[in-house]
């Protein structure tokens, strides 16, 4: 089967390089998903998950806190200041993050640094338990 | 005397050698480190590269789109610049080769009526251009060696916001380029308005050479607009980040480079005081011969004039040496 090559990439380092025979992102749109041969595209990332399934049919996924993707010529390029595989991912740190936000969330509910903050913690807890909902 | 100037020597040599130990162990760890910085500058590469992309493609896909921050003002009245440099000093002619570039650049734009606004980065930059009394804009320092992503960004926020406000009509990179373990060179690069031409080929990349232009036309998810003022701060971001990253390397690179010339000239300073030492020994050593020879010589001829009769007893032993009646010394003379 036809695949997509897929790289995450952060100002750091290239977190992750390889085929895919799908990769879905999250938009501020909504989801999409890249299959070989998408039209070239350009689009924004919220704070969300990242999956790609590769041709063995192991999934991947990463944490990707903002950032672009870019799609031409069966290339999917994850352009993210901030992006986390699983097992980079300190569990317990974000879980006390999230505690430490929803807590400061109940004095004031609409900063928008600490919705942020849970946001990206919560992201961090999905990613790094593991396959939830794609 | 003559022990005081072996002894002296001595005291020399052993600091000389405190010195070299030192300067050897700071050579070691700046050669560690380029390795270590120069890899950081390769990994930021492929992002630096594809943003860079992607900004391209926006470019040419967008057509009209239009930006502050690409936009090039019709007249310079204050120019920014952006100064890195190192926190601490060290390293050869690293920090002073920046810190003229940024002052010929300054005193160019002056020439022109523009006025100037210092962003250093480094706190010997800034101990520079503060002692001076300079205007300083704003500083950062604390990073200079191991720049993270997040020091770039406060910079890049810092020269951004005034920029759009429209406080610096143009904004001025100087850092060392590291173009090698062996060659680094200071440049002065524009950073805002992000120039267009400048999109292609930066730091450590290649400039590219496809002729191909965009392949097809862009799906944009959300507005090709919203995309680009979402994008250039962090394609600066980029850019700062990489010329943080030369920074620091041609930074530990330059250091390694003045700890080896130190460690060599003590080297040869301990060569030479050593051999300078060794003679003011073997002086000390002859005079002391001479001064036992002259003392035993005065002694005996004291003995000759007869005037000593303390020493009648070792006549036997000096046998040849002893007094003869039928030859009577001349006093003085031998």
């Amino acid at each position: 089967m036809a695949t997509v090559h897929v790289e995450i990439v952060s100002p750091e380092q290239v977190l992750y390089s390889g085929e895919a025979e799908i990769v879905v992102c999250r938009t501020p749109e909504g989801e999409v998903a890249f299959l070989p041969g998408h039209v070239p595209f350009l689009g924004m990332l919220g704070v969300a998950q990242v999956w790609a399934r590769e041709p063995d049919g192991t999934d991947v996924y990463a944490a990707v806190h903002r950032g672009f993707v870019e799609v031409s010529n069966d290339r999917v390029s994850i352009l993210s200041d901030v992006a986390e595989l699983p097992d980079q991912i300190d569990l317990v740190r974000a879980e006390t993050a999230r505690d430490a936000a929803e807590e400061a969330l109940r004095d004031t509910p609409d900063d928008p640094e600490l919705k942020a903050a849970l946001a990206r913690a919560e992201l961090r807890i999905q990613v790094a338990r593991g396959p939830a909902r794609t | 005397m003559a022990g005081g100037q072996e002894r002296i020597l001595k005291r020399r040599i052993a600091s000389v050698n405190a010195t070299k130990k030192i300067t050897r162990a700071m050579e070691l760890i700046a050669g560690s480190r380029i390795v270590k910085a120069q890899a950081r500058v390769h990994a930021a590469v492929p992002y630096s590269e594809q943003i860079t992309e992607v900004v391209r493609d926006l470019a040419a896909a967008g057509g009209t789109v239009e930006s502050p921050l690409l936009q090039p003002r019709a007249e310079i009245k204050r120019v920014a610049h952006v100064v890195l440099t190192a926190d601490r000093g060290l390293c050869g002619g690293y920090n002073s080769a920046v810190i003229r570039a940024a002052e010929g650049s300054m005193k160019e734009n002056a020439e022109q009526g523009r006025d100037y606004a210092l962003v250093v980065v480094g706190r010997k930059a800034e101990g520079y251009f503060r002692y001076r009394n300079f205007r300083i804009h704003s500083t950062f320092t604390g990073f200079s060696d191991q720049p993270s992503y997040d020091d770039a960004r406060r910079v890049a926020r810092a020269v951004e916001a005034p920029f759009l406000a429209g406080e610096f009509d143009l904004v001025e990179l100087i850092y060392t380029r590291f173009v090698s373990a062996g060659t680094q060179e200071v440049v002065v690069r524009p950073l805002m308005p992000l120039d267009r031409e400048l999109v292609l080929g930066g730091d450590g990349l290649p400039d590219r050479v496809d002729g191909g232009g965009p392949s097809a036309t862009y799906e944009f998810e959300p507005s090709p607009e919203s995309i680009l003022t979402q994008l250039l701060p962090r394609y600066a971001e980029a850019r700062l980040y990489a010329a943080l990253l030369n920074a620091a390397a041609s930074e530990h690179a330059a250091r390694q480079r003045a700890m080896k010339a130190a460690t060599d000239n003590a080297e040869d300073l301990i060569v030479r005081l050593t051999r300078v030492m060794n003679r003011a020994r073997q002086d000390a050593i002859t005079t002391e011969i001479m001064e036992i020879v002259g003392g035993a010589e005065a002694l005996r001829q004291g003995h000759d004039r007869g005037d000593a009769d303390v020493f009648t007893l070792d006549e036997s032993r000096y046998g040849h040496h002893a007094h003869r009646p039928d030859q009577p010394a001349a006093p003085g003379r031998r």
